[in-house]
């Protein structure tokens, strides 16, 4: 026995090494069909890390307080060394996070990824995208510019429209102040680091584990574990490593030359990564004339803006842009497809992904626009069929044809 | 393990009063964590009132200044502007002020001490952004031939009068605030004070 085989006994007697190796990654099983869909898990992965490596590195020069963190940022980007690069990975990083998370759930959606067993999945995999979103807004108010402030000010406001006299409470709560100040920079940037990320350590945690203990789907929805060989191992299935480990390599590489064009030639995206106004410092008294979300919360930002007052109040908005994502919760009991994959499914829920994706897709380019006039009337139609696509979607998953499913997985 | 000779009622109990009494400590205890985030001493007693004095406000002007960290505005408005308002009263969604946005003592169309200067929070009514003074008069100022003067939110297109009174139609669901205040001498006013029965 080598020195190294002996070490690695000595661990496996008082730590599940070896066992933990081999379930997850060489005796773990994926299906042998994955496509191009199935890069985004291990690049949130790559993301993940990134995001935490820089993030570490940020808080050695940043200061939470409103007096300094401003210039703590420009501090950052221009007297320390390399500064400037790990904040635009850092700043690059969250958006690119949002786009492999959405393509992530597309995934999800076209193949039927949610459908039993793998509710719990789905569910972990949405209070991550929710721990994400909570992340990345607690983020922008760190630079502390005027888009931060008045971004972080609209969205407690939401908050404060909770009717019944506990709006304000609450909204007064999380920001430690009766307006944004440096109490709730000062908070939010210790929930930045420690508290949201280790929520969302904890969930990638239960999300991997749920997906391993039922196994991954796959493009054509069929279930592997049905067709076994003589040694219990999935007929279709090969192991994650090196199969899938190597593969996603490839997968890393396309994904950090995009991630470096951005990050090299246009770390602020033409204003979609990075708004020009927030490299004005935080002015109470001024709200910027054009104000705006990031991006990826522009969808929601249009349904909220769609949805007019209701006795003097704002929070049947507010509940709209709620309900759009418990919705997505509810998928996996909306669903009513005898069928997982989009390719045995009938023409009906196609016609209905496609809505909803150009739904999303127009609703997040609403966002960015100026409110009212023709901008209002689209965001509210919009709105109608984002919301059409969950709420009919019992309806139209049962009478929808579907074709017969496949014994073993295609090689398409 | 033998269950004979368990009393299980017992158990059952004993299990029952154990968690209801470590529910209340772990509810007790979470009481200064969550205490500890709402506005500190400190915080609150920033919010002390403020004298302002607007004998330099010229008509048709606002001048800004910051009270609980807030802006609020004051506008000297023109004998146009007072004469504008009663008539904008169809176009508004609440032009007698009946929702309590002010102090029992601002009434009327121009929610004022004196009818010529306007005191409200800059904070929109719909998300609290900070809209903009936009005092100029018809189709010059590019928010339709009839406006006369008011003020604009450029985040989800707002509109408020002269009195900052919400117009009808629009994402702000109420008037923008008119915070206590009142005069210690003709042009000096206290923001934050009650006017008191005098």
């Amino acid at each position: 026995m080598s020195k190294m085989q002996a070490m690695m006994g000595w661990i496996d007697a008082r730590f599940p090494m070896t066992k933990m190796w081999k379930e997850h990654l060489s005796e773990y099983y994926a299906p042998k069909n994955f496509n191009f869909w199935y890069f985004f898990g291990s690049l949130a992965l790559l993301v993940l890390v990134l995001q935490i490596v820089t993030g570490i590195f940020l808080t050695m020069n940043y200061k939470p307080d409103a007096e300094l963190a401003f210039a703590s940022v420009e501090y950052i980007m221009r007297d320390v060394e390399w500064g400037w690069l790990i904040r635009y990975l850092h700043s690059t990083g969250a958006s690119a996070f949002f786009v492999v998370v959405y393509l992530h759930m597309f995934r999800g959606l076209m193949y039927g990824s949610y459908k039993k067993p793998r509710e719990l999945i789905w569910i972990f995999g949405m209070l991550i995208y929710l721990a994400l979103m909570a992340e990345a807004f607690m983020g922008y108010l760190l630079p502390w510019g005027q888009m931060s402030y008045w971004g972080a000010q609209v969205i407690i406001s939401l908050f404060g429209t909770i009717p019944f006299g506990i709006g304000e409470p609450v909204a007064e709560w999380i920001r430690g102040d009766f307006v944004i100040a440096d109490a709730t920079l000062n908070r939010f940037f210790a929930f930045h680091v420690i508290a949201v990320p280790l929520i969302l350590l904890m969930l990638v945690v239960a999300h991997i584990i749920a997906l391993h203990e039922v196994g991954s789907n796959n493009p054509d929805g069929v279930d592997i574990k049905k067709n076994k060989d003589a040694n219990g191992i999935p007929k279709d299935g090969i192991p994650f490593h090196p199969y899938y480990s190597v593969k996603d390599i490839v997968g890393v590489i396309v994904f950090l030359i995009f991630f470096s064009m951005v990050l090299f030639f246009v770390p602020d995206l033409w204003g979609w990564f990075l708004e020009k106004d927030n490299f004005v410092p935080a002015d109470p008294l001024k709200t910027p004339e054009h104000i705006v979300p990031l991006w990826y919360f522009t969808p929601f930002y249009a349904i909220l803006r769609a949805v007019p007052p209701m006795l003097n109040s704002q929070f049947p908005g507010v509940l709209a842009m709620g309900m759009a994502i418990v919705f997505l919760f509810l998928v996996p009991w909306l669903d009513r497809s005898p069928v997982r994959s989009i390719r045995y499914r009938g023409g009906i829920y196609k016609f209905a992904l496609a809505v909803f994706v150009v739904s999303f897709l127009v609703l997040g380019w609403l966002g960015t626009q100026p409110a009212g006039g023709i901008y209002l009337t689209l965001s509210q139609i919009f709105s109608i069929l984002y919301f059409g696509f969950f709420i009919l979607m019992p309806w139209y998953t049962m009478i929808d044809k579907t074709k017969p499913v496949p014994e073993r997985v295609t090689d398409k | 393990m033998s269950k004979e000779g368990v009393d299980l009622g017992r158990r059952r109990f004993l299990t029952a009063t154990t968690s209801v009494v470590g529910g209340a400590g772990v509810a007790a205890a979470l009481v200064p964590f969550i205490t500890y985030m709402t506005p500190s001493a400190r915080a609150r007693a920033a919010g002390a009132p403020v004298e302002v004095d607007i004998s330099k406000l010229e008509a048709g002007k606002k001048m800004t200044v910051e009270y609980r960290k807030k802006p609020i505005w004051i506008v000297r408005r023109t004998e146009k502007n007072l004469t504008d308002l009663p008539t904008l009263n169809d176009t508004l969604a609440d032009p007698l002020s009946t929702v309590p946005q002010q102090p029992e003592y601002i009434k009327d169309n121009h929610r004022s001490i004196k009818p010529e200067f306007m005191v409200v929070e800059g904070l929109c009514t719909h998300l609290g952004c900070s809209p903009t003074y936009r005092p100029e008069l018809g189709a010059a100022s590019g928010l339709g031939d009839d406006w006369k003067g008011g003020f604009f939110c450029p985040c989800h297109g707002s509109t408020f009068d002269l009195s900052g009174r919400v117009y009808a139609g629009v994402p702000a669901p109420t008037n923008l605030i008119v915070p206590p205040h009142k005069y210690v001498t003709d042009t000096v006013i206290i923001i934050g004070e009650d006017q008191g029965v005098a």
